[in-house]
């Protein structure tokens, strides 16, 4: 069995102990290389289907292309969207001069809470990777938020052979990650062999650079790149030492602890 | 878009382990520094963060990411780090060893593959040093090396080295646990983790790196028996699939598959897949799976699918060897959850045999309480049968863990079936379900056509309590409604079916209830709600009523309970009626706890909240 599919079995398990035992579950959807991968497996594990709604947070600064690329995809596979902003920030112009770490809590956790508290959701799937950063490393496959959305990463429940939590009380959710054992590397390889349609963005369009993670358009830059293609990617990968989110401003000094801490993704 | 194959890799996982400051972390560190893993700028901005806080460099703070865990100097929560090195791809896994942490610990060691376990020479092997490698006996973690670091502290002095692996193989031995090797090394200067060391000409082993490579997957899991847990039963569109991890073993289409411990039976008529072409005829060991039947039993989640030469073990009891991580000490009186592979069931601990201190495994008395961190010899009794098997024979469907309230509590592994009253009766159950010959017309066509499944409605009680008049109430209001309902009047067995009995087995319980218990379930195969009272059995009506149940699984019983005072029911009942009733008030109490249960509508869809089959 080669490591993909191992990959792929674990994320598959996750997905479906997660559809079992949460009744109001739903999955963010960012249309990056690693939502789209997880939206790719869960119609693995559905097979063929999407059996929850997906939730964009639309901080509004996203990239045009992302949400063009949304929609198509959304309508050709009949998906249920569920966008989410935090309109009353915005509408106080909020933007990310007023300080990265403040726009990212207004306009992203924020708005995800906002959602959350809406809807209800007690389940919320993402396609965190445990090597993008370090708090992130230290993620369970399923983590409770408490009541104020916040991750208590002292007390992290105990995760056994598969055995996940999956019981909470009242007022708090579940976060699911079925990415966790993923790497940067490993997605890339995922969407060359299962053809996972992806935005150009990642790719050298002729300039020199290409975006290797997605977000707001202000606070992302792309790196100096040739890769032309998936496969370009990937040989790239191999021998790159550079942190992938490098050209995400949100991550330097303490920033992505701080913000995960109050319940960023 | 090249359809060019990612190259044949494999991934391994690795967990660090040992006594809290023995250098887990540094290891972790110097090991990706030493083989040109860290990201470009990693090492810098570590570096700087601890000039910015006036405090040495140490390889252990690239990986504890938290604030927290720098400031005091120790790893709290487990970190999953990601090492490619020739074609392999692992995962280590750094575990922390503080005490207080023991839960975070197993939480990483429970899904590694390989483990290497550190301890200080300077310090000698510890506490948390034998608590690890007995909690690695216990996950099934067979593979593990033992690294004495901090050897520049003792002037790399062999004898030393020596005196420490004597001591912790002879803990080992105990635990039967035999260490692929124990490498002498310095995490802090390096020696012995990517490279040799010059510094300890006297070994000749392999390195830290070496031994990572050394380390073998495993694979022997597919050519075990099948044991194909059933996850979840979907019917998204035309196809109604059961989706599943297989533990152990292979499966293919047109396979018999047996599931326990319904012993429901049907072949496998295709093995669904999203995006894969041709669809696949086999599946293996570790694949999440969906297959379709060629027959439209009922089985749900929990249940494990198996061929018929090799089934798991069916019992309420079982014995086992138990970690507690909870807050709260596991109490012999108390009622928990109980999780196996994909089944949940209620479980009460029957009997401590003993609890084991883990750092020098002496047996501390009996007593009802485990305390947390503490490791302890059970009998478990689940409040339903459950099927299992031994850990020894397999991995996966022979542990389970507690759930205490919210939070998984507690770990344990199998050790053997403890037999119950009810082995006989469910042996003949299982042997009679197996052989079943089934007519055109399927539990499904009856329960279209009657617009209700079958169920079993059983009143317990003592004699003179109102059972039989509720139960003629309750017939009577059911088949008014349209539902086919019968009531099985025990007495009018005795002077037919049971005839034959010799008057002593008619006075007693054993074999009148298993002939009571047989012909409800033939009436069940019917598709009718069968109402039944334990009247016939007078006070015997607890064994009675297990008996009826064990006979009739796994139909749905809806239990109800009479007495004139409160007293306790016997387990699993439904609906408890105390003193003086209002019957027509009751029996609609029991037609609502019929539509709770699914018997009434029909619980088919997306979702389904009760599934049986018969």
């Amino acid at each position: 069995m080669n490591h993909l599919r191992q990959l792929e079995d674990q994320s598959v398990y996750i997905f479906r102990e997660a559809y079992k035992n949460f009744d109001n579950l739903a999955m963010l959807w960012s249309m990056g290389k690693d939502s789209t991968v997880l939206l790719w497996l869960a119609r693995k594990a559905f097979f063929g289907h999407v059996p929850f709604p997906l939730l964009h947070v639309d901080t509004s600064y996203k990239i045009p292309a992302m949400i063009e690329y949304r929609d198509r995809l959304a309508r050709e596979w009949r998906l249920n969207l569920v966008i989410g902003q935090n309109k009353q920030a915005l509408a106080e112009g909020m933007n990310s001069s007023l300080g990265r770490v403040t726009c990212c809590t207004a306009l992203k956790t924020n708005a995800l809470k906002m959602l959350v508290e809406e809807k209800g959701y007690t389940g919320i799937i993402l396609g965190v990777r445990a090597d993008e950063e370090g708090t992130r490393a230290k993620e369970r496959y399923f983590s409770p938020r408490d009541k104020n959305n916040e991750w208590d990463f002292r007390e992290q429940p105990p995760e056994l052979w598969d055995q996940f939590k999956t019981t909470f009380p009242a007022g708090t959710h579940i976060r699911i990650h079925p990415l966790l054992d993923w790497t940067e590397i490993n997605i890339w390889e995922y969407i060359r062999q299962e053809n996972i349609p992806f935005m150009d963005l990642y790719l050298d369009r002729g300039d020199g650079t290409r975006y290797r993670s997605l977000g707001c358009a202000p606070c992302t830059f792309p790196i100096k790149s040739t890769a032309k293609s998936v496969d370009d990617i990937i040989e790239e990968l191999r021998h790159t030492t550079v942190a992938e989110r490098a050209g995400r401003a949100q991550d330097e000094g303490r920033g992505m602890e701080l913000l995960r801490k109050d319940g960023y993704m | 878009m090249s359809t060019t194959q990612a190259k044949p890799t494999e991934t391994l996982n690795i967990v660090i382990v040992g006594h809290v400051d023995h250098g887990k972390s540094t290891l972790l560190g110097r090991l990706y520094a030493d083989t040109g893993s860290l990201q470009d700028g990693k090492l810098e901005k570590v570096q700087a963060i601890c000039r910015q806080q006036g405090k040495e460099f140490e390889y252990a703070f690239l990986f504890d990411a938290f604030l927290e865990e720098q400031e005091q100097g120790i790893t709290i929560d487990t970190a999953r780090t990601f090492f490619k090195w020739n074609q392999r791809q692992y995962i280590i896994i750094d575990a922390p060893g503080h005490k207080e942490f023991l839960k975070n610990m197993v939480s990483g060691a429970a899904r590694a593959e390989a483990a290497l376990l550190l301890i200080d020479a300077l310090e000698g092997v510890k506490e948390q040093s034998k608590k690890h490698g007995y909690l690695l006996s216990l996950l099934g973690v067979k593979q593990v090396a033992v690294i004495v670091n901090k050897m520049d502290l003792v002037g790399y002095r062999q004898d030393v080295f020596e005196a420490i692996e004597k001591e912790y193989r002879e803990f080992l031995t105990q635990l039967k646990v035999t260490p692929e090797r124990v490498i002498p090394v310095s995490a802090k200067l390096g020696d012995n983790i990517a490279g040799p060391s010059g510094m300890m000409p006297w070994y000749h082993g392999p390195t830290v790196l070496d031994q990572l490579e050394l380390f073998r997957k495993e694979t022997a899991r597919s050519e075990q028996p099948l044991r194909f847990p059933v996850q979840d039963v979907y019917k998204f569109d035309a196809r109604r699939i059961l989706a599943g991890r297989i533990t152990a073993g292979r499966l293919r289409v047109g396979d018999r598959l047996i599931f326990s411990p319904s012993n429901k039976a049907a072949n496998i008529k295709s093995i669904e897949a999203f995006n894969v072409e041709p669809s696949p005829t086999e599946a293996v060991a570790g694949q999440s799976i969906g297959v379709t039947l060629d027959e439209q039993i009922f089985v749900e989640r929990g249940e494990i699918a198996s061929r018929q030469e090799s089934l798991p073990l069916v019992s309420t009891a079982f014995r086992v060897n138990l970690f507690w991580l909870g807050r709260r000490p596991l109490e012999q009186d108390r009622k928990y959850v109980l999780r196996l592979a994909t089944h949940e069931v209620d479980c009460q601990v029957a009997i401590v045999h003993r609890i084991v201190d883990a750092t020098d495994l002496a047996q501390q008395g009996g007593g009802s309480v485990v305390g947390r961190n503490q490791v302890a010899e059970l009998t478990i009794r689940t409040k339903s049968p459950i099927a299992f098997d031994p850990s020894s024979a397999f991995e996966a469907t022979g542990r389970f863990v507690i759930v205490d309230d919210y939070d998984i509590a507690g770990g344990g592994i199998i050790t053997e079936l403890v037999h119950d009253e009810q082995e006989f009766l469910r042996d003949e159950a299982r042997r009679r379900d197996f052989a079943w010959v089934k007519g055109e017309v399927g539990a499904e066509a009856r329960a279209q056509y009657y617009g209700h499944r079958a169920a079993v409605v059983l009143f317990t009680g003592a004699p003179h309590t109102g059972k039989s008049f509720l139960a003629r109430k309750l017939e009577a209001l059911l088949v008014a409604e349209g539902r086919h309902t019968y009531l099985l009047e025990g007495e009018n067995l005795r002077r037919g079916l049971d005839a034959d009995l010799a008057a002593s087995e008619r006075a007693a319980t054993t074999e009148m209830v298993r002939r009571y218990g047989e012909v409800a379930r033939l009436l069940i195969d019917t598709g009718l709600i069968v109402v039944t009272t334990t009247k016939t059995f007078a006070n015997a009506y607890r064994v009675a009523a297990q008996a009826i149940r064990t006979l009739v699984h796994p139909a749905p019983v809806i239990a109800v309970h009479m007495s004139k005072v409160n007293e306790e029911p016997p387990p699993d009942t439904d609906l408890q009626l105390v003193g003086a009733q209002d019957f027509d008030e009751a029996a609609r109490r029991i037609i609502e706890e019929l539509k709770k249960k699914g018997v009434l509508a029909q619980a088919i869809g997306a979702k389904p909240t009760f599934q049986y089959s018969i």
